[in-house]
Order: C-alpha cells, then sequence, then structure tokens
C-alpha cells in the first residue's frame, strides 16, 4: 500500500513557560539569559531541607490558559512526583500534575483546507521545569545551568485528533496565538519557552484502530515539526510495508540529517514512580475564583478574527494579518475609532505601518502618534489635501517625530495642488516641450501618456492632484 | 547540684534573677559534654564557639534589659536533622557528611532568635530510619542508664544527651515514634507535634507527610515552654498549619480531675514487657486517682499500621533521597567514571544498609504495577486509622498507652532483625499515621533501673491538653529528679 493508503494520527503536548516573575515554587527569577546558575537558591537546587510553596500566579494562568481552551477546571487538582535521576533535576524528581490536572476536557478551533475543525484537548497540569545540561563542554564534561529549574511550565496535551502534519502546524500556530494572547506565554519556539512534542502513528485508511505510536522530540520551529511529522508517517508506512513492526518508542529529530532517531525504546522509558506530592497540599481552586477569571478572559484571536471580518468588513486574509497579535488589532480598533474606512485602513495598517515597524524595529507600544492623529491623515488623503504618495512622507515623519500630520503638511509645504489653473499651467507647458511624444501618443502609444502625468508630476513636486492631472492631460490630449 | 541538673525554666529563672549567666550554663554544658560524652556518644560535633558566642550575646542582651525571650539565654542541643547554617549538618549519613548547610532551618531561626545557645548536633539513626540509633553511620549512642543499652531511635542522640545532662533540652524529630520512644528509654520527656504545628522547612526529610519536629525536655514544663518556641505557621512550609498557637503553659497545672481517658485495648498486647505493662497500668490507676475517667477504647485498624507505614515512609523517603546524586552537595565517590557511576557508587557508598533497605522498599511499593496494591492500598489503610481515631476522639480526652513495649534494649541486640526492631514502634506509629499529637513522660523504672515511658495521644492541636495530662502524672513522682548512673 502507498502512503496515501494510511491515515496518520497526531497528538502535540505542548509546554508553554509562564510569564510570571518568578519561579513556581520559590521566589527566584524567572528572567532568561542570566549568567549560569544565578537565578537560584535552596528551593530550586533541591538542597537537604527544602520545601516548596506554590505561585499563585502560575495557578492563575492555568486558570486562565484553561477556560480560553474551553476546559472544565478541576475545584481540587493535585500535585504529584514524577521520579527520575537527571543532574538537571535538582530533587531527583519533578513536581507535576498527574492523574488530577487543574484542566480536562478543552478544545481549540484550527482551519483546515475542509474548513474549520475541533481538535480536543486532553488535560492541562502545571509543573516546574528542568534545569540545563551542556554537554561535551570541553574535557569530556558536562555542565547543568539550574537557571531554568523550577519555571514553572503548562502542559497541553490534546487528543490524536489530528490527520496530517498541516493540522498539526495549524494547532500549534492556534495554540501559540491563544497564550500569547493571554499574555501567559512569549510564544518563543526559538528559546525554548514554547515547545511542542509530537506522537505520531499510522494505521490502514478506514482502520478505527490507532497504529503503535512514536514519541517525537526537538521540534523546535513550525518547519521542524512538520518535516519530523512527514518524515515519521513515512518511515512508519515503510516499517510496515516491508512487513516490520512500529515500535513504541521515543525519537528525536535530527535537524541537520532531516531524519528522526531513535532516543529511548519503551524497555528503556523510565518507571517515574508517580505519587501525590506530600509537600503540596492540594489546590484548591473557588467557583468564584473562576468565574473571575472568565470574566476577566481577553477577545481570544479567533473570535476577534472573525469580529474584523463581519464589524469592518475585512477580507479574512486583512482580518488574519491585524489579528495576529493583541496590540496590533487593539491599536487597529482605536484607529477605527477616528477613520469610518475600515478597508483603507487595512491597507494602510498592512502597507506603511507594518514595513515602518518592521524597518525601524519599534514595538507598537512605542508609536509616537495617537490613533487621532493617523485618523485624521488618512481623511486629508480622501480629502485630497495632501496626495496618497505625501501621506506615505507625512506618516514617515509622524512616525519619528510624533507630530500632527496638519503641521508636518504645513511645514513640508505637502498640500496638494487641486488647483485647475495652476495645474493647467503646467500641462500646458509640458506639452509644448514634448511635442514629439504627443505625436507618438497620437499615433497610438498609449503608454506615453504615463510619461506625460510624470512630467508633470515632477514640475509640481509630487504636489498636483493625480486625478485632475490625468484628467486634464486626457482632455488636452484630445481623448 | 551542678548547674546542668537543672531544668530549662529553672534555669530560665535564674538567668532572669541575674544568679548565673548563659556564658556559665553554656560552659556547664560543655564541661558536662567532655565528661560525660566519651561514655554517653550523643554528640556528632559540637559548636563550642558559635554556643559561647550566643550565650555571651544573650548576656549581652539581659543585660540591656530586653531577653528575646522566657527562655533567652538557655543552651539546646539539636538533632543532626536540623540545618544549621555554617555548622556541618549530616542526618547521621556519609553521604551528608562535610555537608554545611547556606541557611537555617526555620526552629533553628526561630530558637536563634529566642535567644538559645545551640551547643551542638546531636546523633541519630541515618536519615531517621531507626530505632536504636544503631544506623548512623558515624557511631551508636548509649543509653546513660545503661551504657551497655541503646538510647532509642531515631532521636537517640537528642535522649541521651538530655537524659546524661549534657543540654538542658534538644530538638528531635518524629516520624513514627523517634521523639517518643528515645524519650521512653530515657527518662525524658518527647512531645510531637501535630502534623503541621511546627515547620519542617530546612529539617531534612524522611517521610514528609509523617515527619515532625518537637522538644525533648527533661520535664513537662520544659517542653510546653519549647514548643512555645517553635510552633508556628511558616510560609516556607505549605503544610504548616494556620492553626492558633495557644499558651502551652497555662493551663499545665489544671490537673485530669473531670477528664475522660481512654485507654485502647490494641495497645496492650502480647509480646508487652511485663514490667513495662505494670509500670504502665499503675500510671494509669494513678489517673483514676487523680480524678479522671478511664474508658476502655478500640481502634481496630491498629493492626495494619506497621505494614502501612512501611509502605508510606520508604515510597516518600525513597523520593526524599533521589537528590543525595553526588551532583551538587556531599558525598561524590571519587572513581566514579560515568554519570551512572556517579549515581550507583556515589549511592551505594554513601547510604547504610537500613536506608538502602528502605529506598528498596519505597521504590517497589510505588513502581508501576505495584503502585495501587501497596501505597495506594496503605493510603486507604491510613484514613480508616486516622477514622478510629477520630471515633475514639469523640468518646475521650485523651489516650493512654505504653510507648514503647519493651524497656532499652541492649545495643547490638536487634540489629541483624530488622523487623524486630520495626516492631519497637508499633504503639508509636499509628499516631504519625493519623497527623495527631502524641507525648511521651517518664513512668517509672524496671527492677533493672531501665525507665519506662507512658503515651499519651489527643486530639489535633491539642498538645496543650497532652502536656496538661501528662503534668498531672509528672507531679506525683518527680521522676525527672533521678538522675543516671554515669
Amino acid at each position: 500500500m502507498p502512503v496515501s493508503d494510511f491515515q496518520p494520527v497526531i497528538g502535540l503536548e505542548v509546554h508553554a513557560q509562564l510569564l510570571t516573575q518568578s519561579k513556581i515554587f520559590c521566589g527566584c527569577s524567572t528572567a532568561f539569559g542570566a549568567e549560569p546558575n544565578r537565578n537560584t537558591c535552596p528551593v530550586c537546587l533541591g538542597m537537604p531541607g527544602v520545601l516548596p510553596v506554590l505561585n499563585q500566579r502560575v495557578a492563575e494562568f492555568a486558570v486562565r490558559t484553561g477556560l480560553a481552551l474551553e476546559c472544565t477546571i478541576r475545584p481540587t487538582s493535585v500535585w504529584s512526583r514524577k521520579n527520575y535521576f537527571y543532574p538537571d533535576l535538582p530533587k531527583g524528581y519533578q513536581i507535576t500534575q498527574f492523574d488530577q490536572p487543574i484542566c480536562e476536557h478543552g478544545r481549540l478551533v484550527i482551519d483546515t483546507p475542509l474548513g474549520e475543525k475541533v481538535i480536543r484537548i486532553l488535560r492541562i497540569h502545571m509543573e516546574e521545569d528542568a534545569g540545563k545540561s551542556v554537554h561535551d563542554a570541553g574535557g569530556g564534561q558536562s555542565l547543568v545551568d539550574l537557571n531554568r529549574a523550577g519555571v514553572p511550565l503548562l502542559e497541553i496535551v490534546s487528543q490524536p485528533d489530528l490527520r496530517d502534519a498541516d493540522e498539526a502546524v495549524e494547532y500549534l500556530k492556534a495554540m501559540r496565538d491563544v497564550l500569547v494572547y493571554l499574555g501567559v506565554n512569549d510564544g518563543n519556539l526559538e528559546e525554548g519557552s514554547f515547545r511542542c512534542d509530537a506522537n505520531v502513528s499510522v494505521m490502514p485508511k478506514g482502520s478505527t484502530t490507532f497504529g503503535q505510536r512514536c514519541e517525537l522530540k526537538n521540534l523546535n520551529s513550525f518547519r521542524f515539526l512538520k518535516q519530523a511529522i512527514e518524515y515519521e508517517i513515512a518511515r512508519q508506512v515503510d516499517v510496515i510495508e516491508s512487513g516490520g513492526k512500529v515500535v513504541q518508542e521515543t525519537r528525536l529529530w535530527d535537524v541537520s540529517k532531516g531524519v528522526t532517531r531513535s532516543m529511548r525504546s519503551k524497555e528503556e522509558a523510565h518507571d517515574y514512580r508517580y505519587f501525590p506530592e506530600p509537600d503540596l497540599p492540594p489546590l484548591h481552586v473557588s467557583a468564584e475564583a473562576i468565574d473571575a477569571a472568565a470574566q476577566a478572559l481577553p477577545e481570544l484571536p479567533r473570535a476577534k478574527l472573525q469580529r474584523f471580518t463581519s464589524q469592518y468588513g475585512l477580507p479574512a486574509y486583512d482580518a488574519r494579518i491585524l489579528t495576529a497579535e493583541r496590540p496590533l488589532a487593539d491599536y487597529f480598533e482605536a484607529c477605527a475609532g477616528h477613520y469610518k474606512d475600515y478597508k483603507k485602513l487595512s491597507n494602510w495598517f498592512l502597507g506603511e505601518l507594518m514595513r515602518l515597524l518592521k524597518e525601524e524595529g519599534t514595538p507598537l507600544s512605542a508609536l509616537r502618534f495617537t490613533p487621532a492623529q493617523l485618523g485624521a491623515l488618512l481623511g486629508a488623503v480622501d480629502q485630497g489635501t495632501v496626495s496618497a504618495n505625501a501621506g506615505k512622507d507625512v506618516l514617515g515623519e509622524m512616525f519619528r517625530t510624533g507630530k500632527a500630520p496638519a503641521d508636518i503638511i504645513a511645514e513640508k509645504g505637502l498640500a496638494q495642488v487641486s488647483d485647475t489653473g495652476a495645474i493647467e499651467a503646467v500641462v500646458d507647458d509640458i506639452l509644448a516641450k514634448n511635442a514629439g511624444e504627443i505625436e507618438k501618443y497620437r499615433a497610438g502609444k498609449k503608454q506615453v501618456f504615463g510619461f506625460f502625468v510624470g512630467q508633470v508630476m515632477r514640475a509640481m513636486k509630487g504636489k498636483g492632484n493625480p486625478a485632475l492631472v490625468n484628467e486634464l492631460l486626457k482632455k488636452k490630449l484630445g481623448d | 547540684m551542678q548547674l546542668t541538673d537543672l531544668t530549662m525554666l529553672e534555669l530560665a529563672a535564674k538567668l532572669a534573677a541575674g544568679a548565673v549567666s548563659s556564658e556559665e550554663a553554656t560552659r556547664a554544658s560543655l564541661a558536662r559534654i567532655q565528661q560525660v560524652d566519651p561514655k554517653v556518644r550523643a554528640f556528632l560535633r559540637v559548636d563550642e564557639a558559635g554556643a559561647l558566642a550566643a550565650a555571651r550575646a544573650s548576656d549581652a542582651r539581659r543585660k540591656a534589659g530586653g531577653p528575646a525571650s522566657a527562655l533567652d539565654g538557655v543552651p539546646l542541643g539539636l538533632k543532626d536533622i536540623f540545618l544549621t547554617e555554617g555548622v556541618e549538618t549530616t542526618a547521621g549519613s556519609r553521604i551528608l557528611e562535610g555537608f554545611v548547610p547556606p541557611y537555617d532551618a526555620t526552629v533553628v531561626r526561630l530558637l536563634k532568635e529566642a535567644g538559645l545557645p545551640l551547643v551542638g548536633k546531636l546523633n541519630m539513626d541515618e536519615f531517621a530510619m531507626g530505632s536504636s540509633n544503631e544506623s548512623s553511620a558515624f557511631f551508636p549512642s548509649h543509653n546513660p542508664w545503661d551504657v551497655s543499652r541503646t538510647p532509642g531511635g531515631s532521636s537517640g542522640g537528642s535522649a541521651a544527651a538530655v537524659a546524661a545532662r549534657e543540654v538542658f533540652g534538644a530538638l528531635g524529630t518524629d516520624t513514627g515514634g523517634s521523639i517518643r520512644q528515645p524519650a521512653a528509654l530515657t527518662n525524658t520527656v518527647g512531645l510531637k507535634p501535630t502534623y503541621g504545628r511546627v515547620s519542617r522547612f530546612g529539617v531534612i526529610a524522611f517521610a514528609s507527610s509523617l515527619d515532625q519536629p518537637g522538644p525533648m525536655t527533661r520535664t513537662v514544663a520544659d517542653a510546653a515552654a519549647l514548643l512555645q518556641v517553635i510552633a508556628r505557621p511558616d510560609a516556607q512550609d505549605a503544610t504548616s498549619a494556620d492553626a492558633p498557637v495557644p499558651d502551652y503553659s497555662a493551663d499545665l497545672e489544671a490537673g485530669v480531675r473531670g477528664l475522660k481517658l481512654g485507654v485502647p485495648r490494641e495497645y496492650f498486647t502480647e509480646g508487652m514487657d511485663s514490667e513495662v505493662e505494670a509500670a504502665v497500668r499503675e500510671a494509669l490507676r494513678e489517673y483514676e486517682r487523680l480524678g479522671a475517667t478511664l474508658v476502655d477504647v478500640s481502634l481496630p485498624h491498629t493492626k495494619y499500621a506497621l505494614a502501612t507505614y512501611y509502605l508510606i515512609a520508604p515510597a516518600e523517603a525513597s523520593s526524599n533521597l533521589a537528590r543525595y546524586d553526588g551532583v551538587r552537595f556531599g558525598l561524590r565517590a571519587k572513581d566514579a567514571r560515568s554519570l551512572r557511576d556517579v549515581y550507583a557508587l556515589t549511592r551505594e557508598q554513601g547510604f547504610g544498609a537500613e536506608v538502602k533497605r528502605r529506598i528498596m522498599l519505597g521504590t517497589f511499593a510505588l513502581s508501576s504495577g505495584y503502585y495501587d496494591a501497596h501505597y495506594l492500598r496503605a493510603q486507604k489503610v491510613r484514613t480508616l486509622i486516622r477514622e478510629d481515631f477520630t471515633r475514639a476522639f469523640q468518646q475521650v480526652d485523651a489516650l493512654l498507652s505504653p510507648t514503647s513495649p519493651v524497656p532499652a534494649f541492649k545495643l547490638g541486640e536487634k540489629v541483624e532483625d530488622p523487623l524486630s526492631m520495626y516492631l519497637m514502634d508499633i504503639y508509636t506509629l499509628p499516631c504519625n499515621l493519623a497527623g495527631l499529637p502524641g507525648l511521651s513522660v517518664p513512668c517509672g523504672f524496671t527492677k533493672a533501673g531501665l525507665p519506662v515511658g507512658l503515651q499519651v495521644l489527643g486530639r489535633p492541636f491539642d498538645e496543650a491538653g497532652l502536656l496538661r495530662i501528662a503534668r498531672a502524672y509528672e507531679r506525683e513522682h518527680d521522676f525527672f529528679r533521678r538522675s543516671a548512673p554515669l
């Protein structure tokens, strides 16, 4: 059977570092990039005698995320210890949640070529991150950095509802958007503050029994996720086709070779000996706290996208870009309060504004002009006070100086000339100087028209009202 | 009478009166240690400089008119399970030999804030696993009443030091009887508070859901005064209780008239030493004479307590002791060539036989496929044991029993037989499983002159009630005035 006769089945486990100031069980900073082992204390170093105390923000973030993903929040969830030895795991166990996680039974909607699809969320739980091991540090040594040990994580486990690599990528993107919108995670795959493992299996099409799954690790970009899943599907089909059996194992994505390779088999898998963490009482979340968190929930990316298309009449393409990040969407809405041609506003956002932001590397929060000023500029363009081209220059100046558009137009003398007499004088002058070109035009070389427009505009330093220039030229050329 | 014969409160009164200085008391304690510890071997290490500095600071405070607490200046010893900043702390284990903690346990901080000079660290069974002090990686301590015998365990060094009058009082920890059993074997008072009453932060963990620090003293009143210093909610211990802390000395002399005291029939079983039984029965009659009513009660799940305990405690220990891996502190096997070696050799060389036995027991109890039958089942039985007590306390104010089924046994007698050693704790374990407070008070001597202890168990957070009941009996006999024949 070819690959197309097999149905891949995929589930993702997302690990998201929470954007708390301090670690989950001690007061150490979670800041990235400190000198190794600087952000540590006896608690996160696992010294004898230390005890964990829960950072309440972590539970708040978990509840917020659970609600956004339409989960049931457990009134009482339980901490467990996951026991294994590794040098970057100071206590010899990780404090996590096992059989009674804080959130369960959620869903996330993604777009597929066949339309919307609901991906069920099995569970969300809180846990502490481990430290970082640096191998081959020279002299055959391995080094351990425990700055990350105790940074709070959410693990979000999907049901095996994804059916190909593209769906998996869509899911991961949608998940990242939600977490970033909620302000609980920075969505940074490269730094590893947002990471995922994929469980992949294949079964003959039409079958209802899932095949043996493999867990893929080291998927630190959307591209690697897609490549690794596609490679793994092909590999598993190959194994089955050649009469073999897929064995349950953990496989590592090898970026340089573009393959997955076995990391440990089921037999080598740890027996984590989970048991309830005796140092932490069960976590109680009151109905009032859940209600309050639900009230405070921001509009989520998907809802916002839909509202942008319906409320502002924007194409899906525009709406998607405008809502990709919450600050941009908020800023668009602020501007929409001052300028009612939303599509035109969107064009300016997608074009000039985003270009400026990118070129200047300015965060949206540092913009120097107000939504009202942007609205005023666009109004001026509409009224012909300034040309669209000059308007771009004005925006650039607003961007750099924060001056009001009217002042910039006045200072730079960018006001558009809409005086028919003045334009006509220039048109006549240009035509008089270019008799040869007029002949070509009249002989049928219509593209020469553009030449005349360009000459007139240059003579007028770009300030001629283009509509009037066109109109007068056509009239004079006898069209 | 020597200075070291004073109780904590007697010394505190002399300090308050200016009749003696803390430095004199501390020097007396240090001299007594030098004199008798070669026989008793209670101390793993003495911090002479630290203790004297604290004593002088106490004297200065007092001269300035502001003692930090009622016990300011009273020298104390600590079981070597309490982390002391800058002073080596080993939990009786090779694996922590040379480990100098960077911070103080909460109770150590409280003691320092209250002005008590800390004279040193006391011997214990390795990681508090044992009932005779013989599992200490360094040496066994000896019972001052008969130095060929054990002072009990795991807080045996603490009990021996108090009984030998090397210190005025000490702190121990109790996971299955480790404060009460050695107290019973040494004619001292040992109080295990309600789980959560005293902070466990900075106390090296054996079994987290059972461990509880508590006072070990010569008298009930001293235990009350010392508990007063250390009983406190602690934001650094999520299992510490928010319950208000009463004045433990207020009702100490209120007597037992009108109280109903339960006698659990399951705590008077075969295998109990006849002299122990006789002493405890006599104490029960004493309570009747003092106006209490004795009530026969049943705690039907007691027979499962030992098995339950030996699943839960080792399970937690197997996880708690995983951090001793040779990576960050303590011992690292010198001959380790690989990561696996670092773990295997360090733990092989660093842990003693009893600790290894319990790590294996606990690892097995938690293993996939065995968890439900062992750990989970043990937790269910634990609930039943707790319910036994809840029912009993609907009828009675407290329970009375022997603390240990036998008096101090010979060193070496039970080392080869772990099970008979485990049986030493059958009357003390259920209290830990239920999280209740328990206390052992001296209750006479056998013909051979070995101390016997009476155990009082109470409702959660009724330490004041236990102290009052124990004091009523203590007042009739003053066994604590007898000194060990050293």
